[in-house]
């Protein structure tokens, strides 16, 4: 099979030739490549910058190098089956990618508000669980692209206990198959509950520590304040969502203004960028509102764990797969159904057809996909090393950029 | 939100009807006058859709022969939602770009192109978005067949014949 | 004279304050190899985030001498964790043929195995990444757990002690 495959540098030009031609460039300017293999964490992503040595001119960047066909396998596999791959889109967070699938198809079937409210803030607790391992995620990786080694260890460390915590639950740690159309796949353990609150109690010092490290600490200011500014114009316009929308000043929040799932029994804030340290919508502000979100995450967790404990208690004959429904056919009719990611607005659109259980068309509006759209437009003038840092702000997970 | 935008179409002969079962509400729009209207539905203060959401092609078939192009538009001050949609014949598909109203539609355009065929008039920079440059076909249609090998690695493997 | 049961292979003297330790020189080399792969940081999908878990707390595989360095040029093993594209392929063979001998492979994850979840319908994913460079060690799994990957990283170690200067590795 390996003696087939031909491999000749010159192929590297047919398969993604650079937007730019090395004849056409004045005679300072040059092409950096930062290629689909960085040392930045961020995934296979391609940046061809257009430089003078110091300044970049323009940045292109060349996605696809994951791109792993999910709208074709939603086209050919039926309802329930897709849930894998769409845990596998944005894989930092896949309770919530479940979440919005899951929410759309039972809109679709008319099992909107009939849930029982246990299976409810069951699937809210879990999100923001995965909401809290996927902003620490973001915050370590970016320190790390920063040049901070020690933030990552500890932001590591303590995702750990969450992932612990989730595989408790549903047997997985990364990708879970877990909330499932119509219910859950099981119901949380025993004892699951109390150990949330442990963590919770461990965890809040944690999230200050990480603060007066990182995020307090001088050097990052220096690095990130008032580089790569957002505005807010721009960035409604751009159709960024997420914590970069509310980090350039706009208090929007689907969690909020939807008002889905049990989030309106809920008391919890959202927090903006004021341009604390710079302006209004900086890369410091970015990482700011992700830091806020988490305290936020965990108070939301805590009521959670509150009413699961007091007012829905798990009782013997509560089956999470009551619900779920053996052949999923829904009638014909296209929704468009959105939630709030970590990433931003994740957006389903289904088409059925009525006749069978296969979705008729299934597009996924990646917020990565979005978010990266913008970084051509926020990164003109600036340093190179700044570019790394305007798109560690970003937060992007190219297996949502690809799909 | 239907009724209110009737009723401008109405009082500017333009054509569009109201697509029965679609959450949010629909409108098919023909091909010429989508630009006027999405820049309507943009600038007016009545409406003010600032934030494109979705822009999704969709391919029906070979025997509808047609392609759809679907915008999803949202509203954040009034909190409104709006799907527009077009419908293109398959063989040659060119729908206008509106990558100069509303940034988002720049990638997702680009991604039709690439996935579904759909040309877009006057868009900045159409090239292929995910797939590579020297891809055959556009995959995402329904009766794209994959190509045999690229590179000399084979792309598809059928399972009956793995097994053979 | 000193020679304790665990260094089957090696062979201790002490004269005087110094000593002497006589070995084969194949697993002397062998020994060294192993105890310091350094791995190249190749994360392409969800298995670069378990591969990240491994390299911290508590899986740590910096206990094994394996520090991750960004470029191939001073890496020992590849470790393919994630999906590869048909658009990556190229990629990643013109990363395996800047890594310099003697250099080693291990597919991590189902998707680098042979195409993983999106085997059937995937057309952008190549089917397996020994397609493209030859591969040592298959880890399975989606994602494989941390302890997986350190055991397939152990076999690693296993293949290498069993090597020998005389014979060619490819």
């Amino acid at each position: 099979m390996r003696q087939t495959y031909h491999y000749h540098p010159a192929n590297f030009d047919l398969s993604e030739p650079n937007k730019f031609e090395a004849a056409s460039l004045r005679p300072e300017e040059m092409i950096i490549n930062l290629g689909p293999q960085h040392p930045s964490t961020h995934g296979v992503l391609r940046l061809e910058v257009l430089s003078d040595g110091e300044l970049v001119k323009d940045v292109v960047p060349h996605i696809g190098y994951l791109h792993r066909c999910f709208e074709k396998h939603a086209e050919n596999l039926p309802y329930n089956q897709i849930i894998p791959f769409v845990d596998r889109m944005d894989y930092v967070a896949a309770m919530n990618s479940e979440h919005a699938f899951a929410m759309g198809v039972e809109k679709m079937l008319g099992l909107e508000g009939q849930l029982p409210k246990r299976i409810e803030y069951i699937r809210v607790l879990v999100a923001e669980l995965n909401r809290i391992a996927s902003h620490l995620i973001a915050i370590g990786t970016y320190g790390m692209d920063i040049g901070a080694m020690t933030p990552f260890f500890w932001v590591m460390r303590d995702r750990e206990h969450i992932l612990r915590l989730l595989e408790w639950t549903c047997g997985a740690r990364l990708l879970y198959n877990y909330i499932w159309i119509g219910g859950l796949f099981y119901d949380t353990p025993i004892g699951f509950e109390e150990r949330c609150q442990e963590f919770l109690n461990y965890f809040r010092p944690k999230v200050d520590e990480l603060e007066t490290l990182l995020v307090n600490n001088k050097i990052f200011i220096d690095r990130t304040a008032n580089v790569g500014v957002l505005p807010l114009a721009l960035a409604i316009n751009g159709g960024i969502t997420g914590p970069m929308l509310r980090a350039s000043g706009l208090r929007f929040d689907l969690r909020r203004v939807d008002a889905y799932s049990v989030y309106p029994e809920l008391d919890f804030d959202v927090p903006i960028g004021t341009g604390q340290m710079g302006q209004v919508g900086d890369c410091w502000d970015r990482t700011w509102v992700r830091l806020a979100e988490i305290r936020e995450s965990i108070k939301i967790i805590e009521q959670c764990c509150v009413q699961l404990l007091n007012n829905h208690k798990r009782t013997r004959d509560f089956d999470p797969q009551a619900l779920v429904p053996k052949k999923i056919r829904p009638k014909a009719q296209e929704l468009y159904v959105r939630a709030e990611n970590p990433k931003g607005e994740l957006g389903f659109y289904f088409r059925a057809d009525g006749k069978s259980d296969i979705p008729f068309r299934c597009k996924a509006r990646g917020p990565s996909f979005v978010n990266l759209s913008i970084l051509p437009e926020i990164s003109r003038g600036v340093l190179i090393a700044d570019l790394v840092a305007i798109l560690g702000s970003i937060d992007i997970v190219l297996g949502e950029v690809d799909r | 939100m239907e009724t209110p935008i009737q009723q401008w179409l109405e009082a500017n002969n333009l054509s569009g009807a109201v697509v029965p079962n679609c959450q949010p509400a629909t409108f098919i729009l023909p091909a010429d006058h989508l630009l006027e209207v999405l820049t309507e539905l943009h600038t007016q203060p009545a409406f003010f859709f600032d934030q494109l959401s979705c822009l999704t092609g969709i391919d029906n078939g070979p025997e509808a022969n047609t392609l759809e192009v679907i915008y999803h538009l949202y509203s954040i001050p009034f909190n409104q939602s709006l799907a527009i949609k077009v419908i293109v014949p398959r063989e040659n598909p060119v729908v206008p770009s509106v990558a100069h109203i509303w940034r988002t539609a720049n990638w997702h355009e680009r991604e039709a192109f690439d996935l579904l065929g759909i040309r877009f008039s006057n868009h900045p920079d159409l090239r292929r978005i995910l797939m590579p440059a020297d891809w055959e076909g556009h995959p995402l249609r329904k009766d794209y067949q994959e190509q045999t090998s690229y590179r000399g690695i084979t792309v598809k493997y059928d399972r009956e014949k793995l097994y053979e | 004279m000193s020679a304790t049961q665990n260094d089957s292979w090696v062979y201790k003297e002490s004269l005087g304050n110094g000593g002497v330790i006589i070995a084969k020189l194949d697993d002397l080399l062998n020994w060294s190899r192993l105890s310091s792969l350094f791995p190249m940081t190749f994360g392409l999908a969800c298995c670069a985030i378990e591969f990240m878990s491994t390299g911290s707390t508590p899986y740590d595989m910096d206990r094994f001498g394996m520090a991750p360095r960004a470029t191939p040029r001073q890496s020992d093993v590849m470790i393919i964790a994630g999906t590869v594209t048909f658009k990556m392929a190229d990629r990643v063979r013109r990363l395996y043929e800047q890594m310099a001998e003697p250099r080693y492979v291990i597919s991590m994850g189902s998707c680098a195995n042979c195409g993983g979840p999106y085997w059937q319908h995937g057309y952008h994913v190549v089917k397996g990444v020994d397609q493209i460079i030859p591969v040592d060690v298959y880890v399975p799994g989606c994602p494989p757990r941390p302890e997986a990957l350190l055991g397939g990283i152990m076999k690693l170690h296993d293949k290498i002690r069993g090597e020998s200067i005389l014979t060619s590795r490819s």
